[in-house]
């Protein structure tokens, strides 16, 4: 017979993972009607290959595959990886990356609970190394075409019709190449496919993502710290720049509606196992991983950064929270522990 | 080149003066890894160890001169400590020194007590009281459960007793990492 | 009068059903006269009471059978007169399962009192009063047990600011102090002025959750007329928000009076002192009534199809109180306490105590088996529920791989083991556990380590006399041989062994006379000593015999558990 207390309250992992998956939903939405159906394949490779991956850890961990795999938590590491990754990546680019995300950096540190790295970055970080050219097809606004993507997907080559690259990445490569006279708002305007915020049809996922989000702050799955120091530490810092060099650092809105900042803010930096779980400390975390986000965006060689800021500041944690302890009922007249 | 060796062997010779100097200046009187075994040790001073009580053995680990597997009464958890004090690996305890055994008092049966006075000088920690031809016995709050004493009895009549559990002695149990559900007991 | 008082709060906290209605629509019945009643000697914190009485004698109804032993220690009673049939072993009302001594009282249903005198605490020194209620048993009757005389001293400045009286009752189920604030308003509050007077506080604060309107109402009424008497409104009823577990002292404190008091403090340092309303009545009724604490308000709830309040004699049968308000069939055990922080019985056979304020019947259905426990995933869930403001998951982290100093160093002792945190924990870990566990090893290996800090000490005193003896019977040898100054060192040599021959000699004489006598004994000649006894001698001898016995006895038991 179990003690005290007696009484529980009717939460479990599998219904907080349940809930992240269903916010994700608005954003998934957005992304096919604006890009196609493909994204829809990725969800499905990706969460296959998961949980295969993941009932295969469990066997051989001698683990209860029914109870853990029920847990929802390798499901949202794929759809996590199929929405950071491009949605006409070939197939087996998608399924190695979540095999490595599940077999590497979640079972191999400890499984679920225990790793120290965000497993989808993880993923998304070793695959933009080994595969740069692979990692920067987008799939253009607009081009729906299911059966091309198809082709891109399970196809040999690469159909460049439908294939474009993101804002931010027109961006980097752009004022990389080094003409003194490009301008951020030259390359926008020179850039038919760029819309009014963030790039067409991006700036709608984005926005998926923040009513999703929105959602799981409203649920409490999430607090309100880590999306807030993330996307006001992102404003802030881009908005510094831009005030100061408005032709070499794009807008912060720009960066808000750009790239994986909205998908990273509400669903990714929120990650509890790999994150700081101090409030003092999540606002730390947070912000550093914006920081180090629009770095690598705006000197960096990759053209999104959130991965490998994520990573960072990963590896920063038991630090943030050991600093960051909050005060004792008792202390907190700042009395030495 | 023999500029580069000069400045290599001066400032040798400066580190290797500093470092003379800290050891000196910063000179720390006695052992310090022995008290730390010795506050390891559980100070039973029962000798199985093979050494006179538990400071001698701390003094022995310490020199490298015994294993950290030779005190029973300390258990896997008392190797586990030395183990991580000194870096060393965890040794199962050694079963020439003996068993790990639950934690017991000695009790003289009064009755068979002749006074002999042997026990009252083989406790190392001055537990038993008594006096020549008078009736011995064991001031059980400050017995260590060494067994010492056993031997020397001529009549055997102190015994062991394992230290029952109280109320004040009780402790909550590990909690069972439970994967699947126990099956209900009936109550 | 409850208005204008600025109410602070604590953080976390849990809102759980509440599930009280069901024992508050009867008023108080006195519980009925059990076969027998057994009274455990330890039921407070601190030393267990010495007993007072032995098997066969007669006692009277508050005569007291265990005097309060040591510093921290509270006297015990028997609840009603009648015959001591023994004083053994019997199981306690603790998880454990373990026995403790006990007091068995046959009534003989007179239910005659001892001589009852109110006790002029206003004539006595404030150490008189606190003896007389320590020997009156008066205990702190939330739950805690903490003798209350120790508490009621203000401490060096001599006066206090707020007396709390705590009438929030937080846990789910328990109801025990509601209904005794709705019956006995006048008398808590003339308890509640006697310690303020003890305490020179200038003012009393009695919290009370808002999810007890008719308490709330009925301490108003008291506190108005009592006010009136006295002339100045010194009493003011709060209702609290209703949050689990705004009943603890600490947090109640905090709510009132926006004072936190940390753990390991007094709160008198900090000009507050916090009681629970039960304890205020028991101590009107020790000094107005001269009343020991025999009985006490228990709740009867969970899966019993009448839920209901008794005044219950201590060392009643929790399972006659049980079958009092008819346990549904699947009944499958007995708390003490409430769902939250409650105590597992061993068996319904247990009596009630001091501490019990509710006997709770559980079964599987009202108390499902936890989900099965999953990994920690640091949602911080728990973090967010802690009343004490703890890192519950960090605290999990060490007590689990038993690194207990990081534990203490992330303040496990100022968890309060309320439970919130495995509540809310949606991997379903027993988290309370886990801190229970490494509470208990840390407490164990403090124990260990001043034992051999002593034994150290003891060991090293006799290797320093034993070096000094050495010496001291050198210098006599030296002394001797002084005379023989020409062969001094040659002598000195030699002189060494024979005489330590020689006593050994003597000493192995001795022993074996000593044996010889002792197999002499045992062929069938009377000890000397033993030979011609009074007949007081030989009672004195056989009392020591069973004492002996007793205590082989009280250890068989957990000897054969242990295997």
């Amino acid at each position: 017979m179990n003690n005290s207390p007696y009484l529980l309250q009717p939460a479990s992992v599998q219904s907080v993972m349940l809930r992240v998956l269903i916010a994700l939903l608005p954003g998934i939405a957005a992304y096919v009607w604006f890009f196609g159906a493909g994204i829809l394949v990725q969800i499905g490779l990706a969460s296959i290959a998961a949980l295969a991956a993941e009932a295969l850890m469990l066997a051989l961990r001698g683990k209860p595959l029914q109870l853990f795999l029920g847990d929802g938590s390798a499901l949202v590491t794929a759809w996590l990886i199929a929405l950071s990754f491009p949605s006409i990546a070939p197939w087996w680019l998608t399924v190695s990356a979540t095999l490595l995300a599940i077999i590497v950096a979640k079972h191999l540190y400890g499984g679920l609970g225990q790793n120290p790295f965000n497993p989808a970055m993880v993923a998304f970080a070793l695959m933009i190394v080994a595969y740069p050219q692979l990692m920067s097809q987008w799939p253009a606004a607009g081009a729906t075409d299911f059966a091309m993507q198809w082709q891109a997907i399970f196809g040999s080559r690469m159909i460049d019709a439908i294939t474009m690259a993101t804002p931010l990445d027109a961006v980097r490569t752009a004022l990389h190449a080094a003409h003194a006279n490009t301008t951020v708002a030259g390359v926008l305007a020179a850039n038919p496919a760029i819309g009014g915020i963030g790039g067409k049809g991006w700036e709608w996922v984005a926005a998926g993502h923040l009513a999703g989000g929105l959602w799981l702050l409203r649920q409490r799955i999430i607090t309100w710290h880590m999306p807030l120091a993330f996307l006001a530490g992102l404003c802030l810092v881009a908005g510094l720049f831009n005030l100061i060099d408005g032709a070499r650092f794009a807008a912060p809105l720009f960066h808000l509606f750009s790239g994986g900042a909205m998908l990273g803010a509400f669903f990714i930096v929120t990650d509890p196992v790999s994150g700081a779980t101090t409030p003092r400390g999540k606002l730390i975390f947070a912000a550093g991983v914006a920081l180090l986000t629009w770095i690598i965006r705006s000197f960096g060689a990759y053209p999104d950064g959130i991965a490998f800021a994520v990573l960072l500041m990963n590896i920063a944690v038991p630090l943030i929270d050991m600093y960051t302890q909050p005060p004792v009922f008792g202390h907190k007249d700042g009395e030495a522990r | 080149m023999l500029a580069a060796i000069l400045v290599m062997a001066l400032g040798a010779v400066l580190l290797g003066a500093a470092l003379g100097y800290a050891a000196a200046r910063f000179r720390v009187e006695g052992d310090p890894l022995v008290e730390k075994i010795d506050a390891i040790l559980p100070q039973t001073q029962c000798g199985q160890c093979g050494f006179a009580g538990c400071k001698p053995y701390a003094r022995a680990i310490a020199k490298g001169e015994a294993e950290i597997n030779q005190c029973p009464p300390g258990g896997d958890e008392g190797i586990h400590k030395l183990a991580d004090l000194l870096g060393r690996d965890f040794k199962s305890l050694s079963a020439e020194h003996g068993i790990e055994k639950p934690k017991s008092v000695a009790i003289i049966d009064e009755q068979a007590c002749i006074g002999c006075t042997l026990c009252i000088q083989a406790c190392p920690v001055d537990a038993i009281v008594g006096a020549a031809k008078q009736m011995h016995t064991v001031i059980a709050r400050q017995c260590t459960g060494c067994e010492l004493c056993l031997p020397p009895c001529p009549v055997n009549c102190i015994s062991m007793q394992p230290i029952a559990e109280s109320a004040e002695t009780w402790k909550w149990k590990y909690p069972a990492y439970r994967i699947n559900p126990a099956p209900r007991e009936a109550a | 009068m409850t208005v204008l008082q600025r109410l602070f709060s604590f953080n976390g906290g849990v809102k759980p059903a509440y599930n009280k209605e069901a024992s508050t629509g009867l008023p108080i019945a006195m519980a009925p006269m059990p076969a027998q009643l057994v009274i455990p000697l330890h039921q407070s914190i601190g030393g267990t009471p010495r007993p007072l009485v032995a098997a066969g004698e007669y006692v009277l109804k508050g005569q007291r059978i265990g005097g309060a032993d040591g510093d921290v220690s509270s006297a015990v009673h028997a609840s009603t007169s009648g015959t001591v049939v023994a004083v053994e072993m019997r199981l306690m009302p603790h998880t454990s399962g373990l026995s403790a001594r006990c007091v068995v009282i046959q009534p003989d249903g007179r239910e005659e009192w001892i001589p009852r005198q109110p006790f002029d605490y206003r004539g006595a020194t404030p150490e008189q009063t606190r003896d007389y209620l320590r020997d009156a048993g008066v205990v702190g009757l939330g739950g805690a047990v903490f003798p209350s005389y120790l508490k009621i001293n203000p401490g060096k400045s001599g006066k206090l600011d707020t007396l709390v009286l705590n009438g929030a009752e937080c846990e789910p189920f328990i109801t025990c102090d509601d209904v005794l604030m709705r019956e006995r308003a006048a008398s808590i509050l003339k308890g509640a002025l006697i310690m303020r007077e003890m305490l020179g506080a200038a003012r009393v604060l009695i919290g009370i959750e808002d999810n007890k309107p008719q308490a709330i109402a009925a301490m108003e009424a008291a506190a108005r007329a009592a006010n009136e008497e006295a002339g100045h409104p010194a009493m003011q009823v709060v209702a609290v928000p209703t949050r689990y577990p705004a009943g603890g002292a600490k947090q109640l404190i905090r709510v009132l009076t926006g004072i936190e008091v940390p753990h390991g403090k007094r709160s008198t340092d900090y000009g507050v002192q916090c009681f629970n309303v039960a304890t205020a009545y028991a101590i009107y009724e020790a000094i107005a009534l001269g009343q020991p604490l025999i009985s006490r308000i228990v709740t009867v709830a969970g899966n019993v199809a009448r839920a209901r309040n008794y005044e219950v004699l201590f060392g009643t049968p929790m399972r006659d109180l049980v079958d009092l308000c008819d346990p549904r069939p699947d009944s499958d055990r007995v708390i003490m306490g409430g769902p939250m922080m409650g105590l597992l019985m061993p068996a319904d056979s247990v009596p009630v105590v001091k501490a019990a304020n509710c006997v709770l019947v559980g079964s599987p259905k009202l108390f499902p088996a936890p989900p099965p426990e999953m990994p920690c995933i640091r949602c911080g869930e728990c973090a967010k529920a802690c009343p004490a403001d703890l890192q519950p998951f960090e605290l999990y982290w060490f007590s689990r791989a038993r690194i207990f100093g990081k534990a203490q160093e992330y303040h496990l002792f100022d968890c309060i083991e309320c439970g919130c945190c495995a509540y809310v924990c949606p991997s379903h870990i027993p988290l309370v556990d886990y801190y229970r566990f490494a509470k208990s090893e840390i407490w164990a290996r403090e124990t260990q380590k001043e034992a051999a800090d002593v034994a150290r000490e003891r060991y090293e005193f006799r290797l320093l006399r034993e070096e000094r003896d050495k010496q001291e019977k050198a210098a006599k040898l030296a002394a001797r041989t002084v005379a023989a100054r020409a062969t001094a060192a040659a002598a000195l040599a030699a002189a060494e062994k024979p005489v330590i021959t020689a006593a050994d000699v003597a000493k192995k004489a001795l022993i074996t006379a000593a044996l010889e006598r002792a197999r002499a004994q045992k062929a069938g000649v009377r000890q000397e000593n033993t030979g011609n006894l009074t007949p007081g001698q030989q009672a004195e001898i056989a009392a020591i015999e069973a004492r002996r016995a007793e205590i082989r006895e009280m250890a068989k038991p957990h000897l054969r558990q242990d295997d």
